[in-house]
């Protein structure tokens, strides 16, 4: 197995105070890694590590054999050119409809006919259970559904990276768990590595190869689920504790 | 060129001195920002024009520019000729010298008063929607995500914007000083007792060529400046809500302050 994605002691400071502190992981070629933690402990900091939103105060970030931070800039476009980003808020333009948010990506930066661009979105529509909002305004559908758009914009390009930041967060549990399907789905029959920040404990444990814990500026735990569950960390313990608590 | 920066610096500043030295680089960085935006946005002018996406951009664009501040663009202009030829009026009434009075308004407005009355309109009704806009964009991640799908915000945001400011702004200008005579030649007919034909007359004898052009390059240096700022503006917003607030209301004192000082320079220039 080779490391595709690599976190080296990552320290991430913010006016003078950690939000990573020392952040070590590796995500494999082919693998579904889950981070979960509580509210504010960096996990979209972390995320935004891979293209170079953030840059780390030291350690160093390396996808595939390139440091992210230092690499140059036709690195880094190609680098992003592989990666689908999925943010927390959706960030769909808000002047396209969903539709054309979704081909943006596709009609800026490759030369496909418009032929194959609509069938392309019209699929990724279809797996993200959008078809019927194509053509509405991203204010005139609810949060959820925005973030539906945005995971179909984020895998439209086929890249064979996806970072998923809360695909799950405010959708209903049936959605809930169409879109974890159509995450392992893309990772099984595409490949696509995926990471995927998430508050949904039941969703990470089933789609997940290994889970990472990020708490206090640390990853504490990174194992498979059925270890995961079983683990003796305390802060594992803790935080499945509260995860029960919140189902009850 | 990336537009999502990050802070400059990691840790808290250590001393008041240090904050200082910190600010005054912090500007400094900003203002080689700012430039490095005019002059990518211009490089990708071509790149606007040729694209079809582009081109629908850039057209939407000149209709904001130019056609939805056409009302308070409109009223501005006229009342600054009408300020212009009752003030001018009187004086020149004390002196029996009335039949030039649309030659001072028409000059005032050609070479100063038009071009800075579209400024200001344009500061205010375009400059500030394109800081809020893009402000906005900027705190939901929406710029990030474009610079992540490798589509310069430049060239898709920043471009057609600056483009339709050029383009539009001597035409509006233009406009400014011609319903700004109008206006003038309302005032003078009504309260001053000068005939309308004597005061176009008047008005059209004296403007030269070079009183257009400078007035007209004028505009358009204010165009490019207004573009610039509000884009700068709008893609260096931080801190969410509060920071759009923010990033709108400096675009317009900014660019208010800077069409003043152009304004002169440009004057100083070409009337010596
Ligand atoms: N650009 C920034 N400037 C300053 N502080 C930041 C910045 N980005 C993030 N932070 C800080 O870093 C911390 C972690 O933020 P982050 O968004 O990564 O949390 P999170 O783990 O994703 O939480 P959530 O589950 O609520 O999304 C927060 O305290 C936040 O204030
Ligand atoms: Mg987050």
């Amino acid at each position: 197995m080779s490391k595709l994605i690599e976190f080296r002691d990552v320290v991430k400071k913010f006016n003078g105070v950690p939000v990573l502190n020392g952040v070590t992981f590796s995500v494999e070629k082919g693998e579904v890694l889950c981070i979960v933690g509580p509210s504010g402990t960096g996990k979209s900091v972390t995320l935004k590590h891979l293209v170079r939103l953030l840059t780390p105060t030291s350690g160093s970030v390396v996808v595939d054999g390139v440091d992210v931070a230092t690499c140059s800039d036709d690195e880094l476009v190609k680098l992003r050119d592989r990666i689908g980003y999925l943010f927390q808020g959706g960030a769909l333009l808000a002047w396209m409809t969903v539709a054309e948010n979704v081909a943006l990506p596709l009609e800026e930066c490759t030369k496909l006919p418009d032929r194959e661009i609509a069938v392309r979105v019209r699929h990724a529509l279809r797996a993200v259970e959008l078809v019927d909002a194509a053509d509405k305004y991203p204010t005139e559908i609810s949060g959820g559904m925005q973030k539906r758009a945005g995971l179909a914009r984020a895998v439209v390009r086929e890249s064979d990276i996806v970072l998923y930041d809360e695909p799950t967060s405010g959708l209903d549990p049936v959605t809930s768990i169409t879109i974890n399907r159509l995450i392992k789905k893309l990772n099984k029959e595409l490949g696509i590595t995926s990471i995927v920040v998430t508050h949904d404990l039941q969703g990470a444990l089933a789609i997940a190869d290994r889970i990472l814990l990020l708490k206090g500026g640390k990853a504490v735990e990174c194992s498979t689920p059925a270890e995961f569950t079983q683990s003796q960390n305390p802060d594992v313990r803790e935080f499945l504790a509260a995860m029960k608590g919140e189902t009850i | 060129m990336t537009i999502v920066r990050e802070p400059m610096w990691d840790d808290a500043p250590r001393s008041r001195t240090q904050a200082l030295y910190r600010h005054l680089l912090q500007f400094l960085s900003t203002l080689g920002w700012t430039a490095r935006i005019l002059v990518s946005s211009v490089a990708a002018f071509p790149s606007v024009l040729l694209r079809r996406s582009g081109r629908a951009d850039f057209s939407a664009q000149l209709y904001i520019v130019g056609i939805r501040t056409l009302p308070v663009i409109t009223v501005v202009s006229l009342f600054i000729g009408m300020i212009l030829a009752l003030q001018v009026g009187l004086e020149l009434r004390r002196f029996n010298q009335e039949i030039y009075l649309g030659a001072a308004v028409m000059l005032t407005l050609l070479r100063e008063m038009g071009p800075f009355a579209c400024g200001i309109s344009l500061a205010a009704c375009v400059g500030s929607a394109i800081a809020a806009e893009l402000g906005t964009m900027k705190v939901n991640d929406e710029i990030a995500a474009l610079e992540i799908m490798s589509i310069s915000p430049i060239r898709y945001l920043a471009a057609p914007r600056l483009l339709a400011l050029l383009v539009m702004a001597p035409i509006l200008a233009f406009y400014c000083s011609v319903i700004g005579t109008l206006g003038g030649g309302i005032v003078g007919s009504t309260q001053l007792n000068v005939f309308f034909q004597q005061y176009i007359s008047s008005a059209l004898s004296i403007a030269e060529t070079k009183d257009l052009f400078v007035g007209l390059l004028k505009a358009g240096v204010f165009g490019m400046l207004i573009g610039t700022v509000s884009v700068a503006e709008g893609f260096g917003t931080k801190l969410g809500a509060t920071g759009v607030g923010r990033s709108t209301q400096q675009s317009v004192i900014v660019n208010f302050l800077l069409i003043l000082m152009f304004g002169y320079m440009i004057t100083r220039v070409f009337y010596r």
